[in-house]
């Protein structure tokens, strides 16, 4: 069942005299029980674009249909009451700073009316559900950064909503803490059915959590499918960025600089892997194929909504008929292979 | 010098200043809270943008804001003895008070709220909140201890107002400082009195800074 449609949305705002165009034209289908990534650079409109879907920002023009409800034919009030089915956590956790954790969890029960002793019954249950039930009492500032998402996710719950928007609700976070964060958001979507949007910039986001991914690149969709799919043969030059761009933290800087210094100079492609073990022996017997060393600039596992994902970027050599050749090989393995070009990072 | 007259008559204008400064805070609060929070909401970043109610608002506070406490007093007589029958005593006093101190008010109110993080309000928001929740239960809420020291030091500027009415004839510390400090050259009573006065002062700013703090969860 289709959960959230976007139809020909399009937003633009008027600043100074100027039209500034936010979104153009996206299309989107949500399905009931997805784990839906909006992927783009910082400014290409995913924050209006989630912002849309429960209309804290009207569009300029389109439609968005949750559960087949236009929501633009919605008053005032009408949109109120969707907006409880429609839940949302930020990057900044947004919690009342001057309430206590159980407090900001009932807030939206005592929105919609709801008696305050089950509200707090109902707000202890969440606490369990995201692991902080001896923090009942405590006020936000005196939680950590990871334990105030947690809060927001109980409070998001709360009010029993189908669809749970997060707008870049890992950006402010540790590795580790993201971690622990999109596991939660994976439990949650497993435990009470719930469809969620992610908002976010890091292609480790999209991997780690979501079956579904849009991308988006200056107000425009450019590319959207499975993201297994989009991972194994990105099209969209902004998702082969993204991409590129996946890498652990912990990478050293100047090592970077080396890597990307290595990448300009040669031709390179990159290659993806479903099963780990094919891995060596392809690279491996094509060296001593051709006799000629490939240089292996990255290689990585990475965990692509839950399946193990080799990637691996060579850098050939010079030599054009061996480049052809190598790549002809590889393809011949059975493997997807593509060029990486060099203005990326 | 030193009469149980002149003791009386102080301890009298210590009640005076105290009726007068804090029914004219309270007062000035019941208009001024309001005004503070419609100026907030219908400027042009609030939850309910207005341009015509901002503007004839911030046309209001800053127009009565722009005349001096001392000029106000004598322009409002006429309005005064309309409304309380007199012109003289701490009452009539507290009339022109709360009419200065109510867009004072709402100035401290308003930039208190706008404080407020805006990210808190449109989580709200996304709650499915009215507006009129979102000012209830999230500004008011969030922005409680600025809006206790602006209540502090809203207290603090009424009970200096109090003190210049004394020179139409309010009553009060004011009134006694001016009557026996300048009219009667009496340097001693005049004296007492601003230490008086130094001392109330005193006290409301602590007391209020010890209210805001406590009520702060921030930290």
């Amino acid at each position: 069942m289709v959960e959230i449609e976007v139809k020909n949305l399009s937003k633009t705002f008027e600043q100074k005299g100027i039209t500034v165009h936010a979104l153009q034209d996206i299309n989107l289908n949500i399905e009931s029980g997805d784990i839906y990534g909006i992927i783009g650079m910082s400014g290409a409109g995913k924050s209006t674009l989630v912002r849309c879907l429960n209309y804290l920002e009207r569009p300029t023009e389109g439609q968005v249909l949750i559960e087949g409800k236009d929501l633009g034919t919605l008053n005032e009030k009408e949109l109120r009451e969707q907006r409880s089915d429609i839940a949302m956590i930020f990057q900044h956790f947004n919690l009342l700073m001057q309430k206590s954790v159980l407090d900001n969890i009932c807030f939206p029960l005592q929105i919609q009316g709801v008696k305050k002793k089950e509200a707090r019954a109902k707000a202890r249950d969440l606490l369990k559900t995201v692991g902080l039930e001896e923090k009942e009492k405590a006020y936000p500032a005196q939680l950590s950064g990871g334990q105030k998402q947690r809060v927001a996710i109980a409070r998001a719950l709360a009010a029993n909503p189908k669809i749970l928007l997060c707008d870049e609700a890992t950006s402010a976070l540790d590795p580790q803490t993201t971690a622990s964060i999109l596991e939660l958001l994976k439990q949650i979507n497993e435990q009470f059915g719930i469809t969620i949007v992610i908002i976010t910039h890091q292609m480790s986001v999209i991997r780690e959590i979501c079956n579904r991914v849009a991308i988006i690149e200056r107000g425009a969709l450019v590319e959207d499918g499975l993201v297994t799919d989009i991972f194994n043969h990105p099209k969209s030059k902004a998702a082969k960025e993204l991409i590129l761009r996946d890498r652990p933290d912990t990478e050293i800087e100047s090592k970077q600089d080396a890597l990307v210094e290595q990448l300009r100079s040669k031709r390179k492609i990159r290659i993806v892997f479903s099963d780990n073990s094919a891995f060596e022996p392809v690279i491996a017997n094509m060296i001593l194929k051709f006799g000629t060393p490939v240089n292996i600039l990255r290689a990585d596992t990475k965990n692509v909504g839950g399946v193990a994902k080799g990637e691996m970027i060579l850098g050939l050599p010079e030599d054009k008929h061996l480049q052809v050749d190598m790549e002809q090989y590889l393809t011949d393995c059975g493997l997807e292979i593509e060029e990486v070009t060099g203005d990326v990072e | 010098m030193w009469s149980s007259e002149v003791t009386n008559m102080i301890i009298v204008g210590i009640g005076e200043t105290l009726y007068m400064t804090l029914v004219s805070t309270l007062l000035g609060y019941v208009l001024g809270l309001p005004m503070g929070i419609v100026l907030t909401v219908t400027d042009r970043d609030g939850i309910h943008p207005n341009a015509v109610v901002y503007k004839i608002l911030d046309f209001i506070a800053n127009l009565v804001r722009s005349i001096p406490f001392i000029i106000l007093l004598v322009v409002l007589i006429p309005f005064t003895r309309l409304l309380v029958g007199k012109s003289y005593g701490p009452t009539a006093m507290i009339v022109s008070l709360v009419i200065a101190a109510a867009p004072y008010i709402a100035r401290m109110v308003e930039s208190s709220l706008k404080e407020v993080d805006a990210g808190v309000i449109e989580a709200a928001r996304s709650m499915g909140a009215s507006n009129f929740t979102i000012v209830m239960k999230v500004m008011l809420v969030e922005a409680r201890t600025s809006l206790i020291v602006g209540a502090t030091i809203s207290l603090g500027t009424i009970l200096g107002y109090s003190a210049m009415a004394g020179t139409v004839g309010g009553g009060g510390l004011g009134a006694i400082a001016i009557r026996y400090g300048y009219t009667r050259w009496q340097t001693d009573i005049m004296i007492v009195t601003v230490l008086l006065l130094i001392i109330l002062f005193q006290i409301f700013q602590t007391v209020g800074m010890k209210l805001a703090d406590r009520f702060d969860r921030r930290k």
